[in-house]
């Protein structure tokens, strides 16, 4: 039998895909919800090793650090801290119990179906400019690097999109903040910069005492 | 042409196994060299009885972790309890791949060798939650949760000071990252960048005073008490070769690598590795002295170090370098 790279990459290309179709199944079929967190961190996996094999690694090492690496396991840290653990999924459990016949299958049926045609109607009428195919072959600049050829784009053409991303981030990581942040009153804190400038003179005080009216120390 | 995909499947195993079996037995060693530093500053001897010095005595630990019972709790998720040691000692393995040790030994020279040595070091913290939260346990569950605080915390100031040196190399490549200070080493310019990523490492492997995750005053022994025999000595090696890996990213990063501190005549006849060597030694004592003299932070203090201490002030170096570099013209030309 022959085997050549073009077929080596088909059976790495094909590996990957089918383990990031199935995860991406399990995501949403597994009972246990913390199990479908880890299926989601196998699908974001398998999908940057696609984005390696296609050339780009700079895209999939991203991929992992921010995804895998940081947005999971916030997820992870929410799943297990709101205790949903223990609960399990019910969707495929309904024809068990059937006065719980929960009616998730039919609404989500309609939903997607709903958002598949709008999608198509989306597509269909969308006009391209007759430009876009000559653009869409990237110079290849040979001797540069993925990561010099992304950041001469980015931060020269669409400097803007960029900018105005960053700025959608942060004012929604301020929303956070603001929404959750509570101010709390009669909290004691310690401040280090006081604790390590205390001297024995002020921090020791000799008091006399009176006798039977006795002495208020907190301050 | 076939024959030639079996060779090169035969020459890259006979390469990793040649990569691995070096980090281990260096992994063995430096736990050794752990305690003895830990009981040298305590005025203890440490363990000094198997073997010469006692260098044998984690050879002889792992016999007894081997011939130990691995018991896995009944009320446990079994898949994930027992992937978790397995994911800490892949990911502590897998990253060795591109570190440098010379300028061409290394397994795999790819072009985002720094992103690739980030994002393992930061899917680490997966072993400690799975382990954490698989055992169904209270102590192992807390341990998961403060580590998962506490790592992802830290590798966001990590992060901010790989950009500053990569902002003095203009590559992602671990190779071009240590040619880059053949004149300089990046400790010279970048100091302060240098403690803070001493510190950050020390919390990212969750050594002390950073072992909130496995403090055994409070939590037992965290996310690893209801490990017992082989699946403990896993997550145990694993730690110790994250250990490494970070002492290994800190002298590439700022100790110049493999290079000599000047390329003079009695320096450069020391082999390039054994520069490296000498340089992860060096951080790994640093590492060792830590854990012997300084107490265990407090949850509150840690968090308040990590974001409000190390993240700005590693974001205003990142300002003050790029602006160092403009203004003199120093920046790389790529």
């Amino acid at each position: 039998m022959l085997i050549d790279d073009r077929m080596i990459q088909g059976i790495f290309f094909y590996i990957f895909a089918l383990i990031a179709i199935v995860s991406a199944i399990m995501v949403t079929v597994s009972r246990n919800t913390v199990h479908s967190v880890f299926f989601l961190i196998l699908d974001f996996v398998s999908i940057s090793c696609l984005f390696i094999m296609s050339g780009a690694e700079f895209l999939g090492m991203i991929m992992l650090i921010v995804y895998v690496g940081a947005v999971a396991v916030l997820f992870l840290f929410v799943v297990m801290m709101l205790n949903v653990a223990q609960q399990e999924n019910e969707w495929f459990q309904s024809k068990k119990s059937k006065e719980q016949n929960s009616s998730h299958i039919p609404v989500g049926f309609l939903i997607s179906t709903i958002i598949f045609f709008e999608l198509i109607v989306v597509i269909g009428g969308w006009k391209l400019k007759p430009e876009i195919f000559s653009n869409l072959k990237p110079e290849v600049m040979l001797g540069t690097t993925n990561t010099h050829s992304i950041g001469s784009v980015l931060y020269t053409d669409y400097i803007h999109l960029f900018q105005i991303s960053g700025m959608i981030l942060l004012v929604s990581m301020i929303g956070a903040i603001v929404l959750t942040y509570k101010k709390r009153v009669g909290l004691k804190r310690q401040s280090y910069v006081r604790q390590i400038s205390r001297e024995k003179i002020s921090g020791v005080e000799i008091v006399n005492v009176d006798k039977n009216k006795g002495v208020k120390i907190d301050v | 042409m076939s024959l030639f995909y079996l060779e090169t499947l035969l020459i890259e195993t006979y390469k990793i196994i040649f990569l691995v079996l070096p980090v281990l037995t260096a992994v063995a060693l430096i736990v050794w060299l752990d305690r003895r530093v830990w009981a040298f500053v305590q005025k203890r001897r440490g363990p000094n009885v198997v073997g010469p010095f006692g260098l044998l005595q984690s050879l002889a630990d792992a016999l007894k972790y081997i011939f130990k019972e691995i018991i896995i709790p009944a009320t446990s998720n079994k898949i994930i309890f027992i992937l978790a040691p397995i994911v800490t000692m892949t990911l502590a393995l897998i990253a060795w791949a591109v570190i440098p040790f010379d300028e061409n030994l290394v397994l795999a020279d790819i072009n985002v060798g720094i992103l690739y040595l980030f994002a393992v070091s930061s899917l680490g913290v997966y072993g400690i939650i799975m382990g954490g939260w698989a055992s169904n346990s209270k102590y192992p569950f807390f341990g998961s949760i403060r580590s998962a605080a506490q790592m992802v915390s830290y590798e966001v100031s990590i992060g901010v000071i790989i950009i500053n040196v990569l902002l003095c190399v203009g590559s992602l490549n671990l190779t071009d990252i240590v040619l880059a200070q053949k004149d300089m080493w990046f400790i010279l310019p970048l100091f302060p960048m240098f403690v803070i990523f001493f510190i950050s490492a020390l919390a990212e492997t969750n050594r002390p005073p950073f072992d909130l995750p496995e403090a055994e005053a409070e939590l037992v022994a965290g996310y690893q008490t209801e490990y017992s025999g082989m699946m403990y000595a896993m997550f145990w090696l694993g730690e110790y070769a994250n250990i490494l890996l970070m002492c290994a990213l800190g002298s590439i990063l700022f100790l110049g690598g493999w290079l000599p501190p000047v390329d003079l005549y009695p320096l450069n006849l020391i082999p390039p590795v054994v520069w490296f060597i000498i340089k992860m030694l060096f951080l790994f004592i640093l590492f060792a002295l830590v854990k012997a003299i300084v107490p265990r932070y407090r949850y509150d203090q840690l968090m308040k170090l990590g974001w409000k201490m190390f993240l700005p002030f590693s974001l205003i170096y990142v300002v003050l370098t790029s602006s160092f570099l403009i203004y003199f013209d120093l920046l790389p030309k790529v």
